[in-house]
């Protein structure tokens, strides 16, 4: 009896040890990755980085202003275009729909949640650039706005929802109108994850290439307005990685870790305001 | 609300602003091959020019040919001339045609990282016809080291390397096989983008170049610049006099001297395995892709402005990039080519 | 719900829309009908704009294995094999140690500690595809032909999926390149899961004399398994859409091999290659058709998921979702 019991406390303790390891594993390779990116990238980042226009093929220098500054007049626009759509439509899903009308939004954001990016790519290709003839960052920003959509729309769903019941009754017996009680005392009660919710797509997109490539397609230049090809830092990476070109991989690895912050920088913020609680609505 | 309205008013006046006297844009796409010039070019060009910008994307020429008929940018670049069909959906898309330029002469080498290998290997057409039809599979195979029979080759198995996308590269490159192999010819035969009975795929020369970089005993085709620039090395081809010569710009010139003389008005000429004792058998024009009717005024000039430097003063700094020349008699041809464009 | 008005009365609508709450109906609707119009469009387009292939070959078109643009001839079967056998691997490297992870965070790890784990697992979960790809071409790639390939093909070369010449790139290396890739969904979710699992389920195994490990594999992992399969399904649908990192690393191959270490394609890889390029009507119709397949793949294995998920969740809390 006792052999057994000690082989079976063994095997216990063997595997929940296991169990940290892979847990332990999982963990480590988000660091080894970033050691990576400042390893290779962080040697590589100086002021030219931010500062210069792409050099011509083979030359070594020059930077990737223009897919800094692109990356970022696309993330802006896509932002406008789907956070609108998802927060209305969340408020509508939340405050006004029947149960009906509901599980059909719903079910349609859950649809295109799922789409594949390069899919969502083709379509922004079909939609935006070829009646249009051009690439721009247009296009670009209506295929990041897209995919932007569901979770904005979901979480302010959600978020709404939470609003303790008290407020809500607290503005009704006030005698206030329902989308004043909706846009005084709800929503403010629930910015909090509905910003973050926000922040994590716009994460999310920040670092999509495949649908860039057909629409934003890329510029030598700097884009003026939003109906140019636009280079991106996203694709700029997948450019200059597959090159034989030893200073476009240096260009590559530095694109990446400004990347990879920024998008880290969002995620931790989003995250470090919802932890912060739902805020009481401030008077 | 109201912030967000205000933050809604200052984008768009940043975004009007930004429209405000702003440089010509001209957007262009097509060919890997010829992209170290023409970056070199555009470059040069925007120099002289400061208002204009010549905006090249380099993804190949399939994209190049597609999408110029699309009409998604203001002019292609192809190493592959478009085929009879491609020309006839232009005309019947657009309602006017589009006209091939040539550019310069470049040449598509066979480059290979093979172990131990440090000298330039010879290659006749039966090996290159053997390697990418998958036949010849080791790089000690008698088809490939009876030519080089001072070198010790190894028992290794050959990695071959092709384009993933639609290149002219590839068309040149399978033209050119298509000539010398009759079982390639009716096996695979020739285009921007066939099925290739074995083989990697790399993105654009660019890729090409890299994938042969870092992997051992592999062996691909790029244009010679690319060889060049990253210090990989390329072999000889035995030409149709039975010569084995390396690409360089005398030998890709002797390929151009005969096709010259006989340039035909829409300037699609194919000089693979030409004759001529020190002729490269493996080199192409390459061409730009220009819309005969241009409906921008301001691009059109542009466009007609940068193609007179591009045969004239532009030639001046091809050599420097490994590229050859055009023929005199190709551009005197080229020059009144010009004056279609409407 | 009507703000209030005349009882039974139907008011004009004009009136109805000058009080604002049906304003702000009507307008918030609006925007969630949008979401409704731009999926819809979505999938029409991807409808209609896949229509040449499905005459020409009909449903041949997915077990057929040539791709050649030259000739006409389009088949999906290389495409959907490479997409399949990446995740495939993907999964049988990242399960075991995804559940692993999760079963340490759910039932060993101090709340705190497993709360700061799974934030950093969530950033892992925020890298993008592109920086996976950069990485892979950089790191993985050399891994698999120094140090990877020649481990598996000296002992176990006999072996059909280990056969044949390492080239570093493919099959094999995309797999784990997804693996990684997919490894945050299967740990977060679950974890969840199996926090949700109810506590008198654990202890009443405990109580019976069974060790900490056998209360947690016999018990409160069955307890939880249709949930586990739910991110499972997440991790596979995430795995078959990947594009940048797949194609870095993949080889951009059209063909089907035995072996793991030969070259291959996946569907969202030979769009991402080929779309622009694509000359010729059947030729573009048949990447969009390729997508169109893609896109009812991952749908159907998020649905699954989704219910599995959440069929769990409820089973275990006891409470409506």
């Amino acid at each position: 009896m006792g052999r057994r019991l000690r082989w079976r406390r063994f095997v216990s303790n063997f595997m929940l040890a296991m169990t940290g390891v892979c847990a332990g594993v999982s963990v480590l390779v988000l660091f080894l990755i970033l050691g990576y990116l400042l390893f290779n990238g962080g040697t590589s980042i100086n002021w030219d980085f931010f500062t210069k226009l792409p050099k011509p093929v083979g030359e070594t220098g020059g930077g990737m202003s223009n897919a800094i500054v692109g990356s970022g007049k696309i993330l802006l626009l896509a932002s406008l275009f789907g956070v609108p759509i998802g927060f209305l439509g969340g408020i509508y899903l939340a405050e006004f729909s029947g149960k009906g009308t509901a599980s059909v939004v719903r079910y349609a954001a859950d649809l295109l949640n799922g789409v594949p990016s390069i899919v969502i790519g083709i379509f922004a290709y079909s939609l935006v650039v070829l009646p249009f003839k051009h690439f721009s960052a247009l296009a670009g920003a209506f295929a990041l706005g897209m995919m932007m959509i569901p979770i904005t729309l979901r979480s302010t769903e959600e978020f709404l929802k939470s609003v303790p019941r008290m407020l809500r009754e607290g503005a009704m017996a006030l005698g206030a109108s329902k989308w004043k009680t909706i846009a005084t005392v709800i929503v403010p009660a629930a910015y909090r994850g509905i910003l973050t919710a926000i922040l994590l797509a716009l994460a999310r997109v920040a670092g999509e290439t495949a649908p860039l490539l057909f629409t934003a397609f890329g510029n030598r230049y700097e884009s003026h307005g939003f109906s140019q090809p636009t280079a991106t830092l996203p694709v700029m990476i997948y450019t200059y990685a597959v090159s034989p070109y030893e200073d476009w991989h240096r260009q590559a690895w530095a694109a990446g870790l400004v990347l990879l912050g920024l998008i880290l920088i969002i995620n931790i913020l989003a995250r470090t305001i919802l932890s912060r609680g739902i805020a009481v609505p401030r008077s | 609300m109201k912030r967000l309205a205000l933050l809604a008013v200052g984008l768009l006046t940043l975004g009007a602003i930004t429209f405000a006297d702003n440089p010509l844009l001209i957007n262009g796409a097509g060919a890997t091959f010829p992209y170290p010039i023409y970056s070199k070019w555009f470059d040069m060009y925007h120099g002289k020019n400061p208002n204009l910008q010549f905006n090249y994307q380099s993804v190949g020429s399939g994209a190049g040919i597609k999408q110029v008929t699309e009409g998604t940018v203001d002019f292609g670049a192809t190493d592959g001339p478009m085929n009879d069909d491609q020309l006839k959906a232009y005309q019947d898309k657009h309602g006017s045609g589009i006209l091939h330029f040539p550019t310069v002469l470049g040449a598509a080498v066979p480059t290979y990282n093979v172990k131990g290998v440090t000298s330039t290997l010879n290659f006749t057409p039966e090996a290159l016809a053997g390697i990418f039809l998958g036949k010849v599979t080791k790089w000690n195979d008698p088809v490939i080291a009876d030519a080089n029979k001072g070198t010790n080759l190894p028992a290794e198995d050959i990695v071959v390397v092709h384009r993933s996308d639609g290149s002219g590269t590839t068309y040149i490159w399978t033209d050119y096989l298509s000539k010398i192999s009759d079982e390639w010819k009716s096996k695979v035969g020739k285009g921007t983008s066939v099925n290739w009975p074995v083989g990697l795929g790399g993105k654009g020369n660019e890729g090409v170049t890299g994938q042969i970089k870092q992997t051992p005993n592999a062996i691909g085709y790029v244009e010679l610049i690319y060889a060049v620039q990253n210090n990989i090395l390329y072999g000889t081809v035995k030409n149709s006099s039975k010569n084995f010569v390396k690409a360089d710009l005398a030998s890709v010139t002797a390929a151009a001297a005969a096709a010259s003389k006989e340039m035909p008005d829409d300037f699609r000429v194919s000089i693979t395995n030409a004759s001529g004792n020190n002729a490269y058998p493996i080199a192409s024009f390459t061409w730009l892709l220009i819309p005969e009717k241009i409906q921008d005024a301001g691009k059109r000039d542009a466009i007609k402005n940068f193609l007179k430097w591009m045969m004239t003063e532009g030639q001046g700094s091809v050599e420097a990039l490994s590229y050859a020349k055009l023929p005199k008699e190709v551009v005197a041809k080229e020059e009144k080519a010009i004056s279609k464009i409407q | 719900m009507p703000s209030a008005g005349p009882v039974g009365g139907s008011r004009s609508f004009f009136s109805r829309l000058r009080d604002g709450d049906e304003f702000a109906r009507l307008v918030t609707l609006v925007f969630a009908a949008t979401v409704v119009l731009i999926t819809a469009a979505l999938v029409w387009e991807l409808w209609i704009n896949s229509v040449l292939p499905r005459q020409k070959f009909g449903l041949h078109f997915f077990v057929t294995q040539t791709w050649d643009p030259i000739m006409d001839e389009f088949g999906a079967l290389p495409f959907i094999y490479g997409t399949l056998v990446t995740s495939v691997v993907a999964l049988l490297i990242s399960v075991p140690l995804g559940i692993g992870a999760a079963i340490f965070l759910a039932e060993l790890a101090p709340p705190s500690v497993s709360d700061t784990l799974q934030f950093f697992i969530d950033l892992l979960a925020a890298v993008p595809s592109v920086i996976y790809g950069l990485l892979g071409v950089f790191t993985v790639v050399p891994l698999m032909r120094t140090v990877i390939y020649p481990l598996l093909n000296k002992p176990f070369g006999f072996l059909p999926i280990f056969k044949g010449p390492s080239y570093g790139v493919g099959f094999f290396t995309a797999g784990i390149v997804l693996a990684i890739m997919v490894i945050p969904y299967i740990i977060s979710v679950s974890r969840e899961v199996l926090l949700s699992v109810p506590r008198d389920q654990r202890e009443a195994a405990l109580a019976l004399g069974s060790t900490r490990w056998e209360s947690t594999w016999k018990v409160v992992v069955p307890f939880a398994r249709t949930g586990i399969l739910g991110s499972i399904f997440l991790a596979l649908a995430r795995a078959l859409g990947e594009t940048m990192a797949v194609t870095m690393v993949i080889g951009n191959t059209p063909k089907i091999a035995a072996s793991l270490f030969a070259p291959g394609y996946s569907i969202a890889a030979v769009i991402a290659n080929e779309f622009t390029e694509a000359t010729g009507d059947l030729y573009l119709q048949s990447l969009i058709a390729l997508g169109l397949a893609l896109f009812l793949l991952t749908f159907i294995l998020n649905g699954l998921a989704r219910l599995l998920i959440v069929v769990t969740t409820q089973k275990g809390s006891g409470v409506a979702a």
